[in-house]
């Protein structure tokens, strides 16, 4: 930056001008920033309470609607878990849940939970909020087609709901949707359940693709001035890799979905080899189920990496702030997520160890997955060395952050052990496999979003979350999610199969009778616990303290907007011009512990901060 | 951080520099229209999506029992009595091919303001794209004649009619939405929406003439992805 241009002051007075002028008149030749590359962005005003809450263009708008619709899906998936847990825990308690019903409730969970409440949460309610603020902008580059995105996010939400009511019922063929049986009688919602989840899946694939484009294209060409790549919030890395990371997944799911449409309405078949069905022989024949396997799993296993780097971006934000501590290896943590996007590529097959393909695929899809691990891991000692001797505030969205630190690694751990085809084919299918995966891209994730929620509501809202009732939240959400998802490690290696009704009398489940009553009874308990967040936000929004100006002392360009909550525009009359990274906290010979992004050299020449 | 305005001002050579120079602010594409830079990334996405229908479609040409049908007398037209392999196809991608020149030519009068000119060139393209998405429906009405479904075919292979209904009519319904855009461009372009920057319909945005580019670009794209569904369907 700066000192690049030390000598070619003729040309900084026409240029260099900061938001929070020392007011010294010229200012000095360090805080040279280049001219603006973009031309002032155009905005569309509401006019009418339609065009300003309904089909409204501010993408901040846009983010709570993405928000609280997910928020709406993700507790219909809770509830179903719930309901999973009672048969589970309690076989035949609760008499209406039938078989059939059990397998709707664990597709339905699974879909909803990965695909329409973490994935539009992280990108559609974060994304649309964060990423024009973060990176200085006043809105998305197309606010009109990122409206758009978000109705047709709700199309698909109201037709994967609708799917609920018609005959049938929904979806019972597992949220992986396996051909042949998925669209076979006797797997529930055969008709059109299934269809109805092909299409809501088709349209939220054309709905994230209309927002996607407009996450990448704002990051990427409408930064303010100032703001190179390598001085953005590792919250807007994580958004914008996850976000590059599903333009090139979404299509496979785009493509096997219409694939499966018409071999459910057509008949054709892709996916349907020659099949008996009570000695009949099917009109279906000569197509390969494997490759809906890999169509699925190439959108599938990005897809965890979707919900995870939005995860790990925002994570590494919260912990910096709240540990008062410049995030450690900038540069590694940016690189590692860009370095785990890519190889999120190579690894899909290790979903299909057991699914008959070529052993020498195994061996292959096992040594990416165990090189994933090290960028992996480094994130985590990053996470873990700027926690260390720093100025920890111990409050509630810091013990988010831990909570999301120590349930990330464990199940970070059990990857390693199912990555490996050996160990992995006689754990496949068990209760471990649920483990795993609800404590790395369930827990861990939700972890941060809780955190995100304490943290940006007073930006939001204006106003200030209880801690006390905060620290309730988390830690009877965190104490219960490892009473659900610990045993269940052990459930597996005794194993017990996942997606079994029933466990009726089995031999091994003499230890696992007990357990399961235990888990379930945690999982109601955890579920409800939510509650407390819900009566919080109601509690704030009534008597709650009024959040004063940048209540975190955060550095980044979010909090210095015009006003709080941030108007349609976001900074005002003038764009904020960014001087440095958002990790400038407790640099030394500074008056406060932090250094906002907008301070300019000149204002703080008797620091040693150092160049970003 | 190149600043070309800067004199004297060189980039670092190498990897550093480009590192340099694409992450320095604001933009990583310099001056590049927003709206392109997204039609280029949508572009991208959409690669993906007709990768994933050709690598099906390899897969399944692959793994099917049944006898593949020889696509040269399947796809033959019977002219003045002699059946001529791939005649019909032939014309189509010719169609389709020049329907990008005129395309070419129209972005080129749109910068140079000739509104006229520009607005003509995006009629022929239009029109173009029409006489491809016919003479494809009528392809489509000769093989249904034949015998030939999404679900089987007199000839072999049953995915055979599977793919082909399904990726052409894809790509089909990609050329028709370009003909409808075409059509409004067109009306936009004679119109002078561009010259006078007349706010859009929905997006409320302001018009210019890099529309057309963007337009162009993805009929560029869709006439690009033909030659490889050509390829894959007709000469494989």
């Amino acid at each position: 930056m700066s000192d690049e241009y030390e000598n070619k002051s003729s040309y900084q007075a026409q240029s260099s001008e900061t938001i929070s002028g020392t007011g010294s008149g010229v200012s000095p030749d360090i805080d040279y920033v280049r001219p603006a590359e973009n031309p002032e962005q155009d905005l569309y005003h509401a006019h009418s309470f339609i065009e300003k809450w309904v089909f409204c263009q501010d993408a901040k708008v846009i983010g709570v609607q993405y928000f609280l619709t997910a928020v709406f899906t993700g507790v219909v998936g809770l509830i179903l878990s719930w309901l999973m847990r009672l048969q589970l825990g309690f076989p035949g308690l609760a008499g209406f849940i039938t078989a059939e019903h059990y397998y709707q409730f664990v597709t339905m969970h699974g879909m909803i939970m990965v695909v329409y409440f973490l994935t539009a949460l992280f990108l559609g309610g974060f994304g649309n909020y964060l990423i024009p603020l973060m990176v200085g902008a006043r809105d998305m580059v197309f606010p009109y087609v990122n409206m758009l995105s978000f109705w047709m996010f709700f199309v698909a939400v109201a037709v994967l709901m609708a799917s609920f009511f018609v005959p049938g019922g929904p979806t019972g063929a597992g949220w992986t949707l396996y051909p042949p049986q998925t669209i076979l009688e006797g797997t529930p919602g055969h008709g059109w359940g299934i269809l109805l989840m092909l299409i809501s899946l088709s349209l939220f694939v054309i709905g994230f693709t209309m927002g996607g484009l407009n996450y990448m294209i704002t990051i990427l060409q409408a930064r303010t001035r100032g703001m190179t790549l390598m001085r953005m919030p590792l919250t807007v890395w994580g958004i914008f890799t996850a976000t590059v990371l599903a333009m090139l997944a979404f299509p496979a799911l785009l493509v096997s979905s219409i694939m499966m449409t018409l071999d459910k309405l057509l008949g054709t078949s892709f996916f349907m080899p020659t099949i008996l069905k009570a000695g009949e022989v099917l009109e279906y024949g000569g197509g390969s189920p494997i490759l809906f396997q890999h169509l699925f799993w190439f959108f599938g296993h990005p897809e965890v990496y979707i919900v995870a780097l939005p995860a790990f971006g925002i994570v590494s934000d919260l912990i910096s702030v709240h540990a008062r501590k410049n995030i450690f290896g900038y540069r590694m943590m940016v690189w590692a997520i860009v370095g785990i996007g890519a190889l999120s590529f190579f690894v899909w097959a290790h979903h299909m160890y057991v699914s008959g393909m070529n052993p020498w695929f195994g061996f292959f899809f096992a040594s990416t997955t165990l090189i994933i691990a090290v960028p992996t891991a480094m994130k985590v000692y990053n996470w873990i060395l700027t926690l260390w001797r720093g100025n920890i505030r111990i409050n509630t969205v810091m013990l988010w952050c831990l909570g999301f630190i120590v349930t990330f690694v464990n199940g970070g751990i059990t990857g390693i052990f199912l990555g490996n085809v050996s160990v992995d084919v006689p754990l496949s299918d068990t209760y471990f496999v649920v483990a795993h995966f609800h404590m790395v891209m369930g827990i861990a994730p939700l972890m941060v979003i809780m955190g995100a929620i304490y943290h940006w509501f007073p930006l939001v809202a204006g106003k200030m979350l209880d801690e006390k009732l905060g620290k309730w939240h988390f830690w009877t959400t965190f104490l219960g999610a490892y009473s659900i998802y610990f045993p269940m490690h052990y459930l597996g290696f005794i194993g017990v199969p996942r997606r079994y009704y029933e466990m009726y009398d089995s031999p091994y489940m003499t230890s696992g009778v007990g357990l399961n009553e235990f888990i379930s009874t945690a999982a109601f308990i955890v579920g409800a616990a939510q509650l407390i967040l819900v009566f919080n936000i109601v509690k704030t929004m009534k008597t709650g303290k009024k959040a004063e100006k940048n209540p975190w002392k955060a550095n980044s360009l979010e909090w210095f907007t015009s006003t709080v909550p941030p108007e349609h525009g976001n900074f005002g009359e003038r764009l904020p011009v960014v001087h440095r990274w958002p990790y400038d906290y407790n640099v030394p010979g500074a008056e406060e512990d932090y250094l906002p992004q907008t301070a300019a050299p000149s204002e703080v020449a008797h620091t040693e901060v150092e160049k970003t | 951080m190149s600043d070309p305005k800067i004199e004297g001002f060189e980039l670092e050579k190498g990897f550093r520099g480009m590192a340099k120079d694409t992450g320095s602010d604001q933009t990583m594409f310099k001056g590049v229209h927003w709206g392109k830079a997204m039609m280029w990334i949508f572009l991208l996405s959409d690669t993906f999506v007709f990768s994933c229908f050709l690598i099906a479609y390899m897969k399944g040409r692959a793994s099917t029992p049944a006898e593949w049908p020889n696509p040269s007398e399947v796809f033959a037209l019977e002219a003045f009595g002699v059946p001529v392999p791939l005649l019909l196809i032939a014309l189509m991608t010719f169609v389709l091919i020049t329907s990008s020149g005129t395309m070419a030519l129209a972005v080129k009068y749109g910068y140079e303001r000739n509104r006229k000119m520009c607005g003509y060139l995006i009629l022929a393209t239009a029109l173009g794209g029409l006489t491809f998405v016919g003479m494809q429906a009528y392809e489509w009405s000769k093989l249904i004649h034949e015998g030939v479904r999404p679900w089987e075919n007199p000839f072999g292979a049953a995915q055979f009619g599977s793919f082909f209904f399904m990726i052409t009519g894809f790509h089909g319904t990609h050329v028709s939405i370009g003909v409808i855009f075409l059509f409004i461009y067109c009306y936009k372009v004679f119109a002078g929406h561009y010259d006078e920057g007349k706010r859009g319909w929905f997006t409320k945005m302001k018009g210019d003439y890099v529309e057309v580019e963007i337009l162009g670009l993805y009929w560029h794209f869709v006439d690009l992805v033909w030659v490889f569904i050509f390829a894959f369907f007709y000469l494989w």
